[in-house]
């Protein structure tokens, strides 16, 4: 449906977009999403034929949106993020202008108008000033607007911004019914209202895409959580001695140490439940265990990690994956593995496999020392090439 | 472009402005064929309308200011841009509504020379031409105060700029009598005139080569052509204001003397400016 191709928008030496490419399928509700200044408003803009890029092309259902505008412009309906009203006029009055000015065929403009004022619940405020109306109703103006001609694509740029709770309620309600039947493409630099609307969402950072994925991948990378944390009562060296001889138990910290109680953090295997073996492990010490939760990876860590300085993609555009952002961030290491040449990581696979090794023969009752705590705890970066 | 005109036409009237401007016009024109024409008894209405040329200093702003300073200022220039049309129908969209909004006084002024014709002899066909006339150069002087609007996103600034661009229109030939015509004065005023083309192409374009570039170029030609034949620059300046004097080639249709060019040179002086006015338009996408 729409095609973007290495879209770079300069303004003097500052660049706002740098080399985006994404395509937008039919019948999908896409989300754009970044922190403010990110460059949504720029390449919406651009894609809309608002604003010409520096360096790409879009192409909107076949036509190139600057060298055939008008084709391209009519599939496309667009809400900017101040949408454009004439305060002078009734909703009425400029949706039908807009649907004159959009081509719509005179037999169907009165039609087309009532039916878009039926979708927004403008029907009652019809004859009212726009400038008499409240941020809500001029918002659904704006989104009636870009319904009008029956584009198939609707581009909405931050519509949610400045409505009260009820209003955004019933503006995502409007953007789902909208989604049944036509591309939408909304942009919000708040996570959880790309989560509630979107099925899939491209993350955008100092003007690079930096994610594109579906909202259900994401959910799932985030619940995949391997940190278990847990309190247990009892003497904190001997019940971390005993955790770590728990098979599949990568590194046990201590976190707090209470009179009687201490806290652990344990990072554990992937895709496996520990949660019973910790149990009776516990039990046959006879050491309480006062809780026991899993750490959560929120969509929102994974957004902030996502939109962190650092995140580029690499020089031939493939956008990092999000896992190993993830484990990136959670070590606190400021390079991104997709930064580093192929002998790098391989010499650092290499390096991971040795500690594996080791740690594998290691005899599970001898004492805990610190330099075996330290190779544990670099284990962390293990799954990721483990899995690959 | 009709639907952009209708808009335009009735926001004029939603408003004061259209109101506005047709009273102000009307007031001026019945004050002075009051005055010509009926205490002075003289029978001619191109006199009145040489008059009052100079209500268009006033009125033109008034009604060109909002055209696109407004949209930008609201931001409603995205809709547009967003539309399936071309800047160029939107810029004459926008200029038809303003000349329809400038023919409704000039259609109640043609009652005049009838109403007139009860007094006595009156010359239509010299009135209605003036009148003709009358029409083309409000016709170009709103196409330079669009021209105005679309360059700033302030209505004042808009304003300010088209009252003092026709200001200084309206005294273009007054300001070149006062420039001596010798060659001399001559080459430095073009001299002058380089400086400015390279200062508004850097200011348009920011590439410092380009515009020095520009302005040495110029300079070297105007040295060249002074020391080859220093005579063609004799009274050439002066000469070029008074080409440039838009409303003395109004004045010289009140004659009563069809003048094709002169109508001709209005007509290109708006085409000129409609021109300019979709290429500023346009820049804004790039910029």
């Amino acid at each position: 449906m729409i095609e973007v191709k290495n879209l770079v928008k300069k303004y003097g030496d500052h660049t706002a977009v740098n080399n985006i490419s994404f395509t937008v399928e039919k019948g999908k509700i896409y989300g754009l999403l970044g922190p403010n200044g990110a460059g949504k408003s720029t390449t919406m803009n651009i894609v809309t034929g608002c604003l010409a890029a520096s360096e790409g092309s879009v192409t909107v259902d076949g036509h190139d949106i600057f060298e055939d505008p008008k084709a391209a412009k009519k599939c496309i309906g667009y809400l900017p993020e101040n949408p454009p009203l004439y305060g002078d006029m009734t909703p009425l009055e400029y949706l039908t202008f807009v649907a004159e000015a959009k081509k719509v065929k005179s037999g169907y403009l009165g039609s087309q108008v009532r039916e878009v004022m039926e979708i927004t619940g403008l029907t009652d405020m019809k004859d009212r000033l726009i400038r008499n109306l409240s941020k809500g109703y001029r918002q659904r103006v704006g989104i009636a607007q870009a319904m009008l001609g029956e584009p198939d694509v609707i581009i909405l740029d931050e519509p949610t911004v400045g409505l009260d709770p009820k209003q955004i309620l019933e503006i995502r309600e409007l953007i789902r019914k909208l989604g049944e039947t036509k591309t939408v493409i909304l942009s919000s630099h708040i996570l959880a209202e790309i989560s509630a609307v979107c099925e899939r969402v491209m993350i955008i950072s100092h003007g690079n895409l930096v994610a594109n994925d579906t909202i259900e991948h994401l959910e799932e990378i985030a619940n995949r959580s391997n940190k278990l944390r847990i309190t247990v009562r009892g003497d904190s060296e001997a019940v971390k001695a005993r955790l770590e001889t728990i098979e599949g138990v990568l590194s046990v910290d201590i976190d707090e140490v209470a009179e009687d109680h201490a806290s652990f953090d344990i990072d554990l295997i992937k895709d496996r439940d520990l949660r019973d073996d910790i149990f009776f492990a516990m039990a046959n010490m006879k050491c309480a265990i006062l809780s026991m939760q899993f750490e959560q990876t929120t969509l929102e860590d994974i957004f902030l990690a996502l939109t962190d300085e650092n995140v580029r993609p690499d020089e031939d555009g493939n956008l990092p994956s999000v896992e190993e952002v993830l484990e990136a961030r959670g070590k606190k290491d400021d390079t991104l593995f997709s930064h580093m040449s192929d002998e790098e990581l391989e010499a650092l696979a290499n390096e991971k496999e040795d500690d594996q090794t080791e740690e594998d023969e290691a005899e599970p009752d001898v004492d805990v020392t610190e330099e075996n705590t330290e190779k544990s705890e670099d284990e962390g970066y293990k799954p990721l090439f483990g899995g690959n | 472009m009709l639907s952009i005109f209708k808009r335009e036409f009735k926001s004029y009237f939603t408003g004061v402005i259209g109101a506005l401007f047709i009273a102000f016009l009307l007031c001026f024109t019945g004050i002075y064929v009051t005055s010509i024409n009926l205490r002075g008894g003289y029978a001619s209405f191109e006199y009145v309308l040489s008059n009052i040329i100079i209500v268009f200093l006033l009125i033109v702003p008034l009604l060109t200011m909002r055209s696109f300073a407004e949209e930008k200022h609201t931001k409603t220039d995205q809709l547009l841009y967003s539309l399936p049309m071309s800047v160029g129908e939107v810029v004459m969209g926008k200029y038809l509504a303003m000349l329809a909004v400038f023919a409704i006084p000039v259609l109640i002024m043609a009652l005049y020379p009838f109403l007139l014709s009860a007094f006595g002899y009156m010359a239509y066909k010299s009135a209605y031409l003036a009148l003709f006339a009358f029409f083309i150069l409000g016709a170009a002087l709103i196409a330079l105060g669009m021209f105005m609007s679309s360059l700033t996103e302030s209505q004042v600034i808009a304003a300010v700029i088209s009252f003092g661009a026709l200001l200084l229109m309206y005294m273009m030939k007054g300001v070149a009598s006062l420039i001596p015509s010798d060659n001399l004065t001559s080459l430095i005023c073009f001299g002058v005139l380089a400086l400015i083309v390279g200062a508004v192409t850097y200011a348009l374009t920011k590439n410092t080569a380009a515009s020095v570039g520009i302005f040495c170029l110029l300079a070297a030609a105007l040295i060249v052509l002074y020391l080859i034949k220093p005579e063609i620059f004799g009274g050439l300046f002066p000469a070029l204001l008074t080409y440039l004097a838009v409303f003395d080639r109004f004045i010289e249709l009140t004659g009563g003397i069809f003048d094709v060019t002169a109508i001709v040179y209005l007509v290109t002086f708006a085409a000129f400016f409609i021109y300019l006015t979709v290429q500023s338009v346009e820049k804004r996408r790039w910029s």
